[in-house]
């Protein structure tokens, strides 16, 4: 079985070399025959491997130990739900899991496709083979996860050998949220190849008009939308698993898990300024370059180690072929641009400082800083050890002190942004669109002072997000009542209908308003409290309004983990409120121990409980217990995130679809309703 | 002024604005690697940084004293005493020939005195070197010993 899994990964990297030649032949030639044969390899790529996947799952499943990497991440008592998701547990299937996750985008895109963009899709048929062909040589001869345990006889010839059992997943792994997290992120790294491969294609076919711009931007917000997924259930997992009490910690996977993210968010906002306005052309294509290269990049960091090496910890050598491949990106991608700057020239310039275009600039520039903080501060321990000899590395007040202020100018453009016209906003329409939710903010600036909330950084955070919460709102209402005005509906089915009309805008919306929910989530980390404590039975902690009581400590076996657990009662205004465990598991076959949080989640705090051993000087066991207030904000604004981006990916209702010619432009253009209803035109035609 | 102009001068400022912030962030955080050998040739200012010094436990000296742990890190035959003053439990991969990774400041007479421990049970790690977990946080087997360590994980 192991020969069936490494020859059909074997099959996939000649079927993608495949695509990757026929494609460009089919391009020199102008052959439809060779481009549809490479796009059929294309596709089949795909299918050889999830037969990979399939065998190396098989290995999980029938406990072969023979295997090194089942060995290496798997035991007999493992539940079956975790050796499905051992597949990702360690370098060599991870890489597997990035190649096949990037094999179905690359099915999807072609398939989709098929009889679509005659001109557009060869090329990005080869870039999508040629980021496959990287992936596939790695998968094949760098990191096989089909290496077989083998130990030489006397003789000094190799022989098959077999553990008996396996060292076990990790146990930080052994959480359901690890099963779901990675694939998210990966599918979030992994998406970004085909905007890339799209936007590669269409300068070097030097495709004429916007079309490729709609294609990138919506393949943009699915990758967009999987790694904002990604990135929450990380930063949730490391809350309730990890057990320090908070969710990031500028942690260099989790920057590079951020750099995508920020520079994807900055294309779905200035493309607008492509479509729209001809403007920014170079920037965009750059933008996408950019976000897969570091996406590349991230996948760097995270497998090889070279940022953590400073602590001497895990390393390994693939860091190398990570390092080229990206060199060779850039070169391509750079060459592409300068065979094709012409292409790219802008139809337009700034007209006022006061329009929804500088609106975009400033998201952007600020947007880019940010990406460059994070990625400076993360690369500094290697950059200064090649500059001064020195390594050095930064913590979290640096991140923090460059990140918030900009975080908090987002948050500000994203309350105003929207509402500004484009070209040139005059006075009467600012005041018309602001004064209310400006004086709603302050107001509740105010007011928040009076209560003593001094916080100056929560506090501002505070006013924008009544803000924008309040220019959100006010956009809803006035674009549904003047439907409801006009067909006698209720506000409220006027607003669903408002909203199906232009789901891009309103998407958009939501997913700004899942924005401040989390925003206000993070703010409430100023307020966190923490308490550590050695406790035997008996004795209380007082935190915030809870005491918590030490009841009682017990031990607890099965064939997988020892436990280690207290029995904690809380108690509140003297009232027995809950009970919480916390607890110390011991893994056996890695050997390891870790902790398992209790954590008593409400909206405005959640009780936070570590069992965090015993005291070196007294035996007796510590227990450590925060109170966070409004972390939960942030997990419900995930959900509200994911449900904007679905909103804004639906296509739109078009109530005056036979009114228009038919070669006018395609969905997402309020222009083209404003002819059939100039009603809603009026109110709407100045935005998205 | 035009708007092209306006926008520049703007980008100009909150350019400057973020890289003082930076630049004060980064003299707040900033925290030196060092080894063990290299200790004994700093100098001046170089004595006084926060940093981060990395060896392995040499078996019998771990001492639990009142209010710290004291031990003795080595690392190519060179030896450093280290003081832990922390508050948090020492993590239980924390045993003798353990991997650790100490962060504070040296003192006048060439102890350590470290704020944070973490370790990695050596044996462990060289029964399966590449294992890092599918979210990639490296060196997840090493424990933390707290909120603050928990950035430095990796």
């Amino acid at each position: 079985m192991d020969i069936f899994g490494s020859f059909a990964l074997i099959l996939a990297l000649l079927a993608a070399v495949y695509a990757f030649a026929a494609g460009l032949a089919g391009i020199l030639t102008r052959r439809t025959l060779l481009t549809r044969s490479a796009a059929n390899a294309g596709m089949a790529v795909f299918v050889l491997i999830s037969l990979a996947v399939a065998s190396l799952e098989y290995f999980f499943f029938t406990d072969n130990f023979s295997m090194a990497y089942v060995a290496a991440h798997s035991n007999r008592a493992l539940p079956a739900f975790y050796k499905f998701a051992a597949l990702w547990a360690g370098q060599e299937g991870s890489l597997l899991f990035w190649s096949w996750l990037l094999s179905i985008y690359v099915f999807s895109a072609l398939f989709v496709n098929r009889n679509k963009h005659p001109e557009l899709m060869p090329y990005a048929g080869v870039v999508m083979a040629g980021v496959q062909i990287f992936f596939l040589v790695l998968n094949n001869f760098v990191a096989s996860p089909f290496n077989v345990l083998a130990s030489p006889d006397a003789a000094g010839t190799l022989r098959l050998a077999s553990l008996g059992d396996g060292h076990g997943l990790n146990p930080l792994l052994q959480y359901p949220e690890m099963v779901i997290h990675p694939p998210m992120l990966y599918l979030g790294y992994t998406g970004f190849t085909i905007p890339f491969a799209f936007a590669l294609a269409a300068l070097l076919g030097r495709y004429p008009g916007e079309k490729w711009i709609h294609i990138t931007r919506r393949w943009t917000m699915i990758a967009w939308c999987f790694q904002s997924i990604g990135i929450l259930l990380g930063a949730h997992w490391a809350y309730a698993v990890l057990g320090w009490g908070g969710y990031w910690a500028w942690d260099p996977v989790e920057n590079a898990s951020l750099l995508p993210w920020i520079t994807g968010t900055a294309f779905l906002h200035s493309v607008m300024m492509q479509e729209k306005r001809g403007m920014l052309k170079v920037w965009n294509v750059w933008l996408v370059f950019t976000t897969f290269m570091l996406c590349i990049m991230g996948t760097l960091l995270t497998r090889s180690g070279i940022v953590s090496s400073v602590h001497a910890f895990a390393q390994s050598s693939i860091g190398n072929w990570f390092v080229a491949f990206l060199g060779l990106t850039f070169i391509v991608c750079f060459w592409a641009y300068w065979m094709n700057r012409d292409y790219l020239r802008s139809d337009n310039q700034l007209d006022s400082l006061v329009s929804r275009e500088s609106s975009f600039l400033f998201n952007n520039l600020v947007l880019l800083a940010a990406c460059f903080a994070v990625l400076w501060g993360t690369l500094f321990p290697v950059l200064s050890e090649a500059v001064s000899g020195n390594k050095i590395s930064v913590g979290p007040p640096f991140f923090n002190k460059v990140n918030i202020p900009i975080a908090l100018f987002l948050l500000l453009l994203t309350g105003v942004g929207p509402l500004l016209a484009w070209r040139k906003t005059s006075l009467d329409a600012l005041k018309r669109n602001f004064a209310w939710p400006l004086a709603g903010g302050v107001a509740s600036g105010v007011i928040a002072a009076i209560f003593g909330f001094r916080e100056i950084y929560s506090l501002i955070c505070l006013i924008l997000s009544v803000f924008v919460t309040l220019t959100i709102f006010s956009e809803f209402y006035r674009g549904a009542r003047v439907i409801a005005a006009r067909d006698g509906t209720n506000l409220l089915s006027a607003v669903g209908d408002l909203t199906m009309r232009n789901t891009r805008r309103y998407g958009g919306y939501v997913i700004h308003f899942a924005m401040v929910l989390i925003f206000i989530g993070i703010a409430g980390s100023a307020f966190n409290k923490d308490i550590q404590k050695e406790m035997g039975v008996g004795d209380t902690i007082a935190i915030g309004p809870y005491t918590i009581l030490c009841q009682n400590f017990d031990h607890t076996a099965n064939n997988n983990f020892e436990s280690e657990r207290a029995t904690l009662e809380v108690f509140r205004n003297g009232r027995s409120v809950m009970m919480l465990y916390p607890e110390r598991r011991f893994f056996l076959a890695s050997q390891v121990t870790e902790t398992m949080v209790a954590v008593q989640t409400k909206p405005l705090h959640d009780l936070y409980v570590v069992y965090a051993g015993r005291s070196p000087e007294t035996g007796k066991p510590v227990i450590h217990a925060y109170l966070n207030p409004l972390v939960k904000w942030i997990w419900f604004g995930g959900v509200v995130l994911v449900l904007g981006t679905l909103l804004a990916m639906i296509p739109n209702r078009r109530a005056a679809l036979v009114l228009r010619p038919a070669t006018a432009s395609s969905w997402g253009e309020p222009a083209a309703d404003a002819r059939a209803i100039g009603a809603i035109a009026r109110a709407s035609d100045a935005h998205d | 002024m035009n708007a092209r102009v306006k926008f520049l001068v703007g980008s100009g400022i909150i350019i400057i604005t973020l890289a003082c912030l930076a630049y004060v962030g980064f003299t707040q955080s900033k925290t030196y690697y060092h080894t063990i050998s290299e200790l004994s040739s700093l100098q001046g200012g170089a004595l006084h940084q926060r940093m981060r010094v990395s060896g392995n436990v040499r078996t019998g000296t771990i001492e639990h004293v009142s209010g710290r742990v004291n031990f003795v890190l080595e690392e190519q035959g060179k030896a450093l005493t280290v003081s832990y003053i922390g508050r948090d439990p020492l993590p239980d991969t924390f045993k003798d020939g353990a991997q650790a990774l100490v962060e504070g400041r040296l003192t006048p007479d060439g102890q350590f005195v470290a704020e944070q421990v973490q370790a990695k049970c050596a044996s462990k790690y060289e029964a399966n070197p590449s294992q890092a977990p599918a979210a990639g946080r490296p060196g997840q087997t090493s424990s933390s010993t707290g909120a603050p360590a928990a950035g430095d994980r990796s």
